[in-house]
């Protein structure tokens, strides 16, 4: 299985580390209730479809990368830097992001 | 006071020459890592201008006639054999000169023994002279550049030289063997 990192395209899963599902980047607010704190670690819904998972480029460039896959096709659709979600530019790493990763741009089926 | 001995990461077990490879350490140059403040992208790009440098892109080296500068993750480069003049105050600048071990390895078939330690196609087509990447060396993290056809460098943690070397060694060797079985 390969992941395709948004800076440096695509590499060998081993690479990476997995850390879930994306809601795992949403932090409830400070002062939030003790159910958003509740949902925030423990509730995950189990789609049949697509869903949105975090990993981290460890032993590669450093970025977390939000990976859309499909749980039933396992095919993934989409890789984008955590960063960029919301349309921010990464902090002090604008200049980095130029290169269009190798490859199709798109990940491959295990 | 204790009198230290200063010493590079691979003194003492390089350079080494098995067949046509030749694995060695280069002459110590200092190693600064540069990490552009929020907004400051364009401002460090023509500091590293001004030293006949530029930003790397991502996985790719910029080098000049006074040293280099190689893509080293996320909105990180490092700077090589020279000082990161004109960029304090717009980029995180950290000295790592005596942090990483810096290992050349070159000669004809060098792709050949790092193709059993990286996995990653380090071909002269995906991977020309010039590129680098934040990558594994075996189960190292390491950053590997090609700075020449023929040449790669791989900067490893300071306290896995040993291990690199060794890891190295073992491909370099199983590789000579490989080519005497193949062609006597």
């Amino acid at each position: 299985m390969r992941i395709t990192c948004p800076l440096c395209g695509q590499r060998d899963r081993r690479e990476f580390t997995c850390y879930g599902d994306a809601v795992y980047a949403d932090r409830p607010a400070e002062g939030a209730g003790p159910g958003a704190w509740d949902a925030y670690l423990h509730l995950r819904d189990n789609p049949a479809g697509e869903t949105r998972d975090l990993w981290y480029h460890e032993m590669g460039c450093s970025a977390w990368i939000e990976v859309t896959r499909d749980t039933v096709t396992h095919e993934i659709a989409a890789t984008r830097l955590l960063a960029e979600r919301g349309g921010a530019r990464p902090s002090g790493g604008g200049i980095s992001a130029t290169k269009k990763p190798r490859g199709s741009g798109r990940g491959t089926r295990t | 006071m204790a009198s230290l001995i200063a010493k590079t990461p691979c003194a003492g077990i390089l350079p080494l020459k098995i067949g046509q490879l030749r694995l060695e350490e280069p002459a110590p140059a200092p190693i600064t890592s540069i990490a552009p403040f929020s907004g400051k992208d364009r401002a460090v790009a023509s500091a590293l201008k001004a030293l006949g440098l530029g930003w790397p892109a991502p996985d790719r080296a910029v080098t000049g006639a006074a040293g280099a500068c190689l893509w080293s993750g996320r909105g990180q480069a490092f700077l090589l054999g020279v000082a990161p003049e004109g960029m304090a105050g717009i980029a995180a600048l950290t000295d790592q000169s005596d942090g990483w071990a810096r290992i050349a390895l070159e000669g004809p078939g060098a792709e050949a023994v790092l193709a059993r330690l990286v996995a990653l196609d380090i071909g002269a087509a995906a991977f020309p002279a010039g590129s680098t990447a934040r990558t594994g060396l075996g189960h190292m993290m390491a950053l590997l550049w090609r700075s020449a056809p023929e040449r790669f460098e791989i900067f490893v943690f300071r306290s896995m030289a040993r291990t690199a070397v060794h890891e190295l060694e073992t491909a370099m060797r199983a590789c000579a063997a490989r080519a005497v079985v193949d062609h006597g």
